[in-house]
């Protein structure tokens, strides 16, 4: 993997701030666009810009089969058929649309629903509100002290578990196969937030065996306003939709309509069009530098920043590079992260400050805030040494 | 490090005003939960001035360095002035322009609306 032939790809990591060349560490909220996904969209509202699912005419036939070409794409990414792809705006509604279509349906009032103190607000939420309006049991699985998922077999007898595969804080890389065995053991179905793990490696939803996977765009090289729920074919048969109007139905009468077939009953509504065609061309470009490479080079850029932070801060999760994905979250003893970041921000080094959208992780580790640094493919392990001398500023200047 | 922002790190190492006041007569709270800050305020009124001005709290610098110099601007003022003090005055006693840094300006605020949501013994 040719990482400096990477970065030229990417059109922004050329930009300046406050004088200095950027060194983009906030992947973890959203990730930067190599110039063919940017391309792409543009070419498509230059060239072939139509309704889809809706005419006859070229543009429309065009427009339509990029859409569907996307959707191909998408699918064979994750071993996943084409009907199980439901394009919808990102992760939070895909989340939602669970919730609202099989949670609402088979959750009933004493039955379980089982989450994890390390999720995002957007795994985490939902379920609250679910279990709150159907009076179930909300079950939420702790971590341990290296930040890992402790007590999964509470979950089994649970009617829906669900968890992220990787967390957007610790990192941790949950185990979810196991997840997903556990769930279906107790008879109950698994649900998995793989917002950041798609992007980050190989998935398989046939190994895994969930029964729901959701994922966004937005933090895999796509554009933002589109994400991906995958469900299993006969769940998602079973299911009532979720948003009604056009395209999901097909046959409206006075009285009754009569819902479209796979994935068209989900996306009700003209969809994303450009969001799910720059979604397709990020799945290419990722395809072709390699799930497994990229996976490869994350390990490595995480070895390095562990071994040289974890003296100078303190670390939250696993301090294994395999046990987590990209990212590191940290705090800077008696400093504000925002602090951190405004510091670091002034060196042209991009983090992220803050709760990171999980606040009952936060509270559960005692903090008030953490500071976070998130790598993906372009990263270097020089952006490293600029992230380490940045935070030694920080300890100089607010000692 | 911006001369503007050295100059906040400097106040949040030794902030003028810290410290609880037992006898207040306005004691009010603020809190941001994007970035855990928390403030409290506490004035002490006489005449409808403000006699006395204290804080507690954690926060980023910018938060605890805007608590100061609020406290510091405001002791002496009829209480009502409080009503008049907007986000401009707040960046003008930062010394910080944050116009364009909506999150930022959050912290900075924060001891502010805190103090506008008080009511008086
Ligand atoms: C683990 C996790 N789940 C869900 C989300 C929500 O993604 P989105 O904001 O695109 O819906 C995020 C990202 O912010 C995340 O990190």
């Amino acid at each position: 993997m040719d990482v400096e032939k990477i970065r030229k790809d990417f059109p922004i990591l050329e930009r300046m701030v406050n004088g200095k060349k950027i060194a983009y560490l906030d992947n973890g909220a959203t990730s930067q666009k190599p110039r063919e996904v940017i391309d792409a969209i543009v070419r498509y509202y230059s060239e072939y810009n139509a309704n889809v699912h809706r005419g006859v005419h070229k543009l429309s036939e065009e427009s339509t089969v990029a859409y569907e070409d996307a959707r191909r794409k998408i699918a064979e990414f994750i071993n996943a058929s084409e009907e199980e792809i439901i394009f919808v705006k990102n992760a939070s509604e895909a989340l939602n649309l669970v919730m609202y279509s099989y949670g609402m349906a088979n959750v009933n009032a004493g039955d379980r629903v089982s989450i994890s103190i390390m999720e995002h607000h957007s795994n985490f939420v939902p379920w609250q509100v679910l279990a709150r309006r159907k009076r179930a049991k909300l079950e939420i699985l702790d971590v341990g002290k290296e930040g890992e998922l402790v007590g999964l077999e509470k979950a089994s007898g649970s009617k829906i578990v669900s968890i992220s595969h990787a967390s957007n804080v610790l990192g941790t890389i949950n185990d979810a196969e196991k997840i997903c065995r556990v769930a279906h053991e107790g008879g109950g179905v698994a649900v998995i937030d793989a917002s950041q793990s798609v992007p980050h490696m190989p998935i398989d939803v046939k190994k895994m065996d969930c029964d729901f996977l959701a994922f966004t765009g937005h933090k895999m090289l796509g554009p933002t306003g589109i994400g991906v729920l995958y469900g299993k074919k006969e769940l998602l048969e079973k299911m009532e939709p979720f948003l009604y109007g056009g395209d999901m139905i097909i046959e409206v009468k006075k009285e009754s309509s009569k819902w479209n077939a796979l994935p068209y009953k989900f996306e009700a509504g003209t969809p994303n069009i450009e969001g799910a065609i720059g979604l397709g061309v990020a799945v290419d470009y990722l395809n072709k530098v390699g799930m497994e490479e990229i996976r490869k080079h994350e390990i490595e850029l995480l070895s390095y920043a562990i071994g040289k932070l974890k003296d100078e801060v303190t670390i939250y999760g696993p301090l294994d590079a395999r046990k987590r994905t990209g990212l590191i979250t940290f705090n800077v003893a008696g400093v504000h992260a925002h602090d951190v970041a405004t510091i670091l921000d002034e060196d042209g080094v991009e983090i992220r400050s803050g709760h990171h959208c999980a606040q009952p992780l936060h509270d559960r580790l005692g903090l008030e805030s953490s500071a976070r640094a998130s790598f993906y493919l372009y990263n270097t392990k020089g952006e490293v040494d600029r992230l380490v001398d940045g935070i030694k500023k920080v300890k100089r200047v607010f000692a | 490090m911006s001369i503007e922002y050295e100059r906040i790190v400097h106040i949040w190492k030794n902030p003028p005003n810290r410290g609880e006041m037992k006898d207040a007569d306005l004691v009010a709270e603020g809190a941001n939960p994007i970035c855990g800050d928390k403030v409290r305020v506490f004035l002490k009124i006489k005449d409808g001035k403000i006699a006395d001005a204290s804080f507690t709290g954690e926060g980023c610098a910018i938060s605890i360095a805007s608590a100061s110099l609020l406290l510091d601007y405001l002791k002496g003022k009829k209480v009502e002035e409080i009503e008049n003090v907007g986000k401009e005055k707040v960046m003008e006693l930062l010394e910080l322009d944050l116009s364009r840094n909506p999150s930022r300006l959050k912290c900075a605020l924060l001891p502010l609306m805190a103090l506008k949501s008080g009511k008086i013994r």
